[in-house]
């Protein structure tokens, strides 16, 4: 068993209350915080080697530490809750199930940030969690962990909850900010970055959800002992989403450098793959990472057994590696159709391009045009190097990651299975293609047997 | 899009939803109003089912920002209806994760179920239904969520939306 320290207390009955949740320990870090320096909450932070949860994990003491402070200038922390990831479903897990354990964060990050006022914001479609950080918020307040002189300390906090309209593009730090701002979600140019130029100007710290939530048990522990948990430099534990074809998906905490095999397949995760069937590919971090054959997923190409964490899912690079990314990980039976998927994610990204910039905009609609075709029998064998040519001239080539997001699906899906493209190319038809994506064609050589 | 079309209703906002407006702006800093608007516009959008044109300016005027502003926000972001909707709208995931578990067979029982195309009403003015892209549920799928309380309907199977859709029914005699 791996040491819980976010969802140890999940299954509480009555844990989204303040008084059940503060019965487990719960609000102890605001405690123990307020009596430390900013400072030292930061350190802790940096101690803990806490990398960012939302997916490009970047260290968040570091990240903190950025922020500028200039007298009489407002500071502000935003927590990126705009979980629109395909594959992702964490961060609507803790906030529904455990709502005080984000607030908690949020208090003791906002008191080492210097901010009085903080932000959470959550895309539109999460209404009903909208509605329990709100109570939450209330009780919190009615005991006194948040609004003024909190706990006679003379700190003063508020915290609200602000709804997007259904953009995945608001995920992208600054097109929330935007966003927050009551404006399009279009990403800024960076620099300057949030932590000079934030939410009105000012600077501002933009966490993920689960990011802030780890913060609660880095104080109450000490950055050195969250530190020895896990492997290298990927310390901690980390919320794993598993959907797909899997015997038991759901959200999983795990302590980093997991063997991905033992995540697929022991019964205290997700228990193998639904139906008995073998398992054929693997989105480990969110549909933006690159998908890997199960061959790769399980062993590098160093024959090493594949653990999960940050580097070594990114073994390999992007020819024979993936991305720990969001742990977004969606596992895809042998009757998976890779083609139809492919097409899948291009239409995601082309719907939500926010269209600012030219490669993206058109880029995505062209990608999908072209996978839709071939997945509906009027393909051409060029198809995939005009695929991985289009994805090259958007990668990089934009002013937000969502560029190389829409494109590595697409490069990596033709690297590790263009045999099952030119399969479409020669064999897809109109009825093969309204099978609801089951695969027409698959390769023994790149399926695993499950134990 | 923008309905310039036609006519559309003028709309009237009543004091118990302007007092709501009135606290969602009291969260930001002073002369920062705007950023209320997109919590407003959803507010709007539950009041009257979508949010039309005299709705956007009146939004505009209580905000102190141009109209345009609100129609620049309102075209982007896709939870917001610019057209009238039926009284249910069921927004099923058409992402990754939940067409792996069978999301397209639930569209296509549900276009055959209420015998209308994707955004059309049904005659009764109740349903309508489209596909939306990952609604961040992936490991319970499918799933389809209605407004405005955007409550979740997870792992669906034609009979649990045929029974979803014979409760909407008779919620909406009642």
């Amino acid at each position: 068993m791996g040491r819980k320290l976010l969802l140890e207390h999940i299954n509480v009955p009555g844990i989204n209350t303040f008084d059940v949740y503060r019965s487990k320990g719960g609000y102890a870090s605001v405690e123990k915080a307020l009596k430390m320096t900013p400072e030292e909450i930061v350190e802790e932070v940096k101690k803990s080697g806490l990398r960012g949860r939302g997916g490009a994990g970047f260290p968040t003491g570091m990240k903190w530490s950025f922020l500028a402070k200039p007298e009489g200038v407002p500071r502000y922390l935003v927590c990126n809750g705009d979980e629109s990831e395909p594959g992702t479903f964490k961060d609507r897990y803790l906030m529904t199930y455990i709502p005080h354990l984000l607030i908690e964060g949020m208090i003791v990050s906002s008191f080492a940030l210097g901010a009085n006022t903080s932000y959470i914001y959550l895309r539109g479609e999460m209404m009903p969690q909208v509605r329990i950080l709100e109570r939450a918020i209330a009780e919190a307040k009615a005991k006194g962990f948040l609004g003024k002189n909190i706990l006679g300390t003379g700190y003063d906090l508020e915290l609200y909850v602000q709804p997007g309209g259904g953009a995945y593009i608001c995920g992208e730090e600054t097109a929330l900010l935007e966003s927050l701002e009551g404006k399009r979600g279009n990403p800024r140019i960076k620099p300057p970055f949030p932590a000079i130029a934030g939410l009105y100007g000012c600077p501002t710290v933009v966490n993920n959800v689960e990011s802030i939530a780890a913060v609660v048990p880095i104080i109450n522990e000490g950055g050195d002992e969250y530190a020895k948990i896990g492997i290298g430099r990927s310390t901690g534990t980390k919320l794993i989403s598993a959907g797909g074809n899997l015997k038991k998906p759901g959200v999983y905490e795990i302590e980093l450098g997991l063997p991905v095999e033992e995540f697929i397949y022991s019964d205290e995760y997700c228990g193998g793959i639904a139906n008995g069937k073998r398992l054929k590919a693997v989105v480990a971090g969110g549909s933006s990472v690159p998908i890997l054959p199960a061959n790769l997923i399980l062993k590098t190409i160093n024959n090493e057994a594949r653990l999960m964490s940050y580097e070594s899912l990114s073994d390999g690079g992007f020819v024979s590696g993936t991305m720990l990314g969001s742990g977004g990980f969606i596992a895809y039976d042998e009757d998976a159709c890779i083609v139809r998927n492919t097409w899948n994610f291009a239409r995601f990204y082309h719907h939500e391009s926010c269209g600012q910039c030219s490669p993206c905009r058109e880029g995505t609609g062209w990608m999908e045009k072209v996978l839709h075709r071939l997945e509906y029998g009027h393909g051409k064998m060029s198809d995939m190097d005009l695929l991985v040519d289009v994805s090259k001239k958007i990668e990089g080539n934009t002013i937000c990651p969502l560029g190389d997001a829409a494109a590595w699906p697409v490069a990596s899906a033709i690297r590790h299975f263009r045999d099952e493209f030119e399969w479409h190319v020669t064999n897809a038809s109109e009825a093969t293609s309204r099978n609801y994506g089951i695969a027409h064609y698959a390769d023994p050589l790149k399926i695993v047997e499950t134990a | 899009m923008l309905r310039v079309d036609e006519a559309q209703e003028p709309v009237e906002f009543s004091p118990e939803l302007i007092s709501k407006f009135d606290e969602i702006v009291s969260r930001y800093p002073q002369g920062k109003q705007k950023s209320g608007l997109l919590p407003i516009l959803h507010l709007v959008q539950a009041e009257f089912g979508w949010v039309s044109a005299p709705a956007m300016d009146k939004v505009a005027e209580y905000l102190s920002i141009l109209p345009i502003e609100v129609y620049e926000v309102a075209t982007f972001y896709t939870m917001y209806f610019l057209r009238p909707q039926g009284k249910y709208v069921l927004e099923v995931c058409r992402t990754s994760g939940c067409c792996l578990v069978g999301a397209e067979k639930i569209m296509d029982h549900i276009e055959e179920t209420l015998g209308v195309k994707e955004g059309e009403v049904t005659p009764d003015g109740l349903f309508s239904w489209r596909g939306v892209e990952c609604l961040a549920a992936c490991g319970f799928g499918p799933v389809l969520q209605i407004g405005p309380e955007y409550t979740f309907y997870e792992n669906l199977t034609n009979e649990s939306v045929d029974k979803l859709i014979s409760d909407l029914k008779a919620k909406a005699k009642n």
